[in-house]
C-alpha cells in the first residue's frame, strides 16, 4: 500500500492492528445501520481498567468525544501523551478503577481500531475511505452494545461520557434502557444545534476543500490533507474554549516578539497556540474519521426518533440520570442540558442536574473541575449503593 | 447565646420532623426548593423514600448531588410544568411560596403533580408581625424573616387565614394543618384558626386536590 512520507505509520498500524484489545465480527455478524447498510465483518478496539466482579455488576463504559479515543486512562500509543480522563478515571477517582470495571472503546467510524474510513477492507486490501457506510450515534451505541454482550455483561453500572460521548450515554437510555443502571451525560444535548452543525461543516468543506483530500482517496493515492483537516480542528478548537478563557490565557500578547511583523506569520499566541493545534491534531486523526464523526453528531437528534418527543425517549425508565453543564460552554450550553432534564422529568426519570461555573468552555468536562469530581463521586457512591455494589474492592 | 442558637436549630429541626411525620414509608417525594437537601436527606433515611428535589441555587444543587440526592437546578415559577400528573405521591414546598412569583399557580402545580401537597410558609398574620406594622408603622423584621423590605426574597408574604381561603378557592382539601409556635412546637390541633394565626409563626399544611 502506498504511503506518503508523512503518514504516521503508527497511526495507520492503529486503525488496521490497534495495540488495544480488538473484538471481531465476522460477515454473518454483520451490523446493521441506520442508513440501511450492513457493516461486516467489522471490529471494535477498547480498553479496560479495572476488574469486573464476579456479578459483572460494577462496568462503567465511558463514551468517548469526537476527536477521543479509547485511551481513557491509559498513555496513547500514538503520540504517547497519557490517557484524556485521568482526572476522572482511576483509582480513587470519581470512575473509581479500584472498585469499577472501566470499559471504553473507540467509536464507529474511528480511527484508532474499530472499523471506519481508514480501516482496509480484508478482502480487496483497499481502504474504505469514503465507501464507509455513513455512521450515527446509534450506530456507534449498537456496535459498543456488541461488545458489551461479547464481554458477558447485561447491564452496565453506568454508561458515561461528554460531548459526542454524551449524545451516545444518551442514546444508550433511550436504546437499551433495561442495561443502564445509572447513566452521566456530560457537557451535551439530546440533539446538534443549527450553529454546531455549522461549525461542522466549516470543518467538512476544510478538509475536502485540500486538494490532498483526493476525494477522499488520500490513503490509496499516499496524500494526506493535513492543511485542511488541521484548519477544521483549529475552528472547532475555538468553539470548545470560551472568550474570558481566551483572554485569560492568551489576550492579545505576540508570540516570541516585541512588535508585530506586519506579515501573516502567527504574530500573536493565540494564532500560535491554534496552529500547534491543528499540527498536533493531523499527526494522530485520519481526516475521513473526522468527516464521519462530526456527520455523526450532525445527525443526532434523539427526540426525533420518537415522534418528536424527548420525555418519549425515556418514557418509563429506571435509570438515575446526573446532567452536567458549563456555564461558559456555549457549543452545549446550559439551556441543552436543561432540555435533557426537563424531558427526564416529564418522563418520572430519577435526574440530577448541575450547572458548574467556570470560564473553561465546552472542554471543561475534560479540565480539572473540582466541583464535577465532587459530584459525580456523591452520584456514583449513591448509585452504587443503590446497586448494591461494596464500598471497595 | 449558645442556647439561643441551639434553640433556632430546634425550631428548624420541628418543622422538618413534623414534615417528614405526615409522609408515608417508600412513598415518592418530591421537594420543591429543597434548600441543601436537610430535609430529602431526612425522609429517605427515616422514611425509607423515593425522594427528588428542586431548588433555585447552584449552590444548594451541587451540595445536595455531592451527598448524592437527586436535585435538579430548577425554578418552582417555571419548572413544575415539566412534571407529568401524579408523578409523586407527596410534593413538598417547605418556606418557598413566599418567595414565588405566582404562589397560586405553583399550589395548583403542587396539587396536580402529587396525589398530596405539604406546603410550609412563615405566618404574616403573627401577633408581632402585626404589632409592626400597626405600632412602628415599618415592614417587619423578626428572627425568622430577618430581610429589610428592600431586599428580601419573600415577595408573596400570606397569612394562615389567607392561604385557608385560598385553599377553599383552589377547591384543595386541607387534609393536615399545623401552626408552630414561637419556639417551634407544634399548637393545639383543636384552637380555632383566628388563634393559629395570630400566634402561629409558621404553618404547615398538607392538602390534596378536590373536596
Amino acid at each position: 500500500m502506498p504511503r506518503s512520507k508523512t503518514t504516521p505509520a503508527v497511526s495507520q498500524n492503529e486503525a488496521d492492528h490497534p495495540t488495544s484489545p480488538v473484538q471481531h465480527f465476522a460477515a454473518h455478524e454483520s451490523l446493521l445501520l441506520d442508513s440501511g447498510a450492513s457493516l461486516g465483518p467489522w471490529q471494535i478496539a477498547y480498553q479496560t481498567y479495572g476488574t469486573l466482579n464476579t456479578d459483572k455488576s460494577n462496568a462503567i463504559l465511558i463514551c468517548h468525544a469526537l476527536t477521543g479515543d479509547q485511551h481513557v486512562a491509559s498513555d496513547n500509543p500514538v503520540t504517547g501523551k497519557p490517557g484524556w480522563w485521568t482526572s476522572m478515571v482511576g483509582p480513587g477517582k470519581s470512575y473509581d478503577t479500584d472498585r469499577f470495571f472501566i470499559i471504553c472503546a473507540n467509536v464507529l467510524g474511528g480511527c484508532m481500531g474499530t472499523s471506519g474510513p481508514a480501516n482496509h477492507e480484508a478482502e480487496t486490501g483497499k481502504a474504505y475511505a469514503v465507501d464507509f457506510p455513513v455512521v450515527t450515534i446509534r450506530d456507534m451505541v449498537r456496535a459498543q452494545a456488541r461488545l458489551v454482550d461479547r464481554l458477558g455483561i447485561e447491564t452496565l453500572f453506568c454508561v458515561a461520557g461528554g460531548s459526542m460521548g454524551g449524545m451516545q450515554v444518551l442514546q444508550w437510555a433511550a436504546t437499551f434502557p433495561d442495561r443502564v443502571f445509572a447513566a452521566m451525560p456530560l457537557a451535551t444535548g439530546a440533539k446538534h444545534s443549527a450553529q454546531n452543525i455549522a461549525f461542522h461543516e466549516v470543518g467538512r468543506q476544510a478538509v475536502m476543500a485540500d486538494p490532498d483530500w483526493r476525494a477522499g482517496r488520500y490513503l490509496a493515492e499516499g496524500t494526506r490533507p493535513e492543511k485542511g483537516l488541521a484548519v477544521a480542528r483549529m475552528a472547532a478548537h475555538i468553539t470548545y474554549l470560551s472568550e474570558p478563557a481566551l483572554h485569560r490565557k492568551f489576550g492579545r500578547k505576540l508570540q516570541d516578539r516585541a512588535a508585530p511583523t506586519f506579515s501573516f506569520d502567527a504574530d500573536f499566541e493565540i494564532e500560535s497556540y491554534l496552529r500547534y493545534q491543528g499540527r498536533s491534531f493531523v499527526e494522530r486523526f485520519d481526516a475521513n474519521s473526522y468527516l464521519y464523526l462530526t456527520r455523526a453528531m450532525d445527525y443526532f437528534d434523539l427526540a426525533d426518533d420518537f415522534g418528536g418527543s424527548l420525555a418519549a425517549a425515556f418514557k418509563g425508565t429506571k435509570t438515575r440520570f446526573c446532567v452536567a453543564s458549563f456555564t461558559s460552554d456555549w457549543l452545549f450550553p446550559t439551556s441543552d442540558s436543561r432540555a435533557i432534564v426537563h424531558a427526564l422529568n416529564a418522563a418520572g426519570a430519577s435526574v440530577s442536574f448541575v450547572e458548574i461555573e467556570t470560564d473553561k468552555g465546552h472542554d471543561a468536562f475534560l479540565l480539572d473541575e473540582p466541583v464535577l469530581f465532587a459530584t459525580s463521586r456523591g452520584f456514583i457512591d449513591a448509585a452504587a449503593r443503590a446497586r448494591g455494589l461494596k464500598e471497595q474492592g | 447565646m449558645t442556647v439561643q442558637l441551639n434553640h433556632t436549630a430546634a425550631a428548624a429541626r420541628v418543622d422538618l420532623l413534623l414534615v417528614a411525620e405526615m409522609i408515608e414509608r417508600g412513598a415518592r417525594v418530591l421537594d420543591v426548593g429543597c434548600g441543601d437537601g436537610t430535609l430529602l436527606d431526612l425522609l429517605i433515611k427515616t422514611r425509607d423514600v423515593d425522594g427528588r428535589g428542586i431548588e433555585l441555587s447552584q449552590a444548594g444543587v451541587n451540595g445536595c448531588v455531592t451527598k448524592g440526592l437527586s436535585v435538579v437546578q430548577g425554578d418552582a415559577d417555571t419548572d413544575l410544568a415539566d412534571y407529568p400528573d401524579d408523578g409523586f405521591d407527596y410534593v413538598i414546598l417547605s418556606q418557598t411560596l413566599q418567595a414565588t412569583r405566582r404562589p397560586r399557580e405553583v399550589i395548583e402545580h403542587l396539587l396536580r403533580i402529587g396525589r398530596r401537597a405539604i406546603v410550609s410558609f412563615p405566618n404574616f398574620g403573627h401577633w408581632r408581625i402585626r404589632s409592626q406594622v400597626a405600632f412602628q408603622g415599618r415592614m417587619p423584621v423578626t428572627k425568622n424573616l430577618s430581610y429589610a423590605w428592600y431586599d428580601t426574597p419573600n415577595i408573596h408574604f400570606c397569612t394562615i387565614a389567607d392561604f385557608v381561603s385560598l385553599t377553599d378557592e383552589m377547591d384543595a382539601t386541607i387534609e393536615k394543618a399545623v401552626a408552630l409556635d414561637r419556639n417551634g412546637q407544634p399548637m393545639r390541633m383543636t384552637l380555632p384558626w383566628a388563634v393559629w394565626n395570630l400566634f402561629g409563626e409558621q404553618a404547615v399544611f398538607m392538602l390534596r386536590r378536590g373536596s
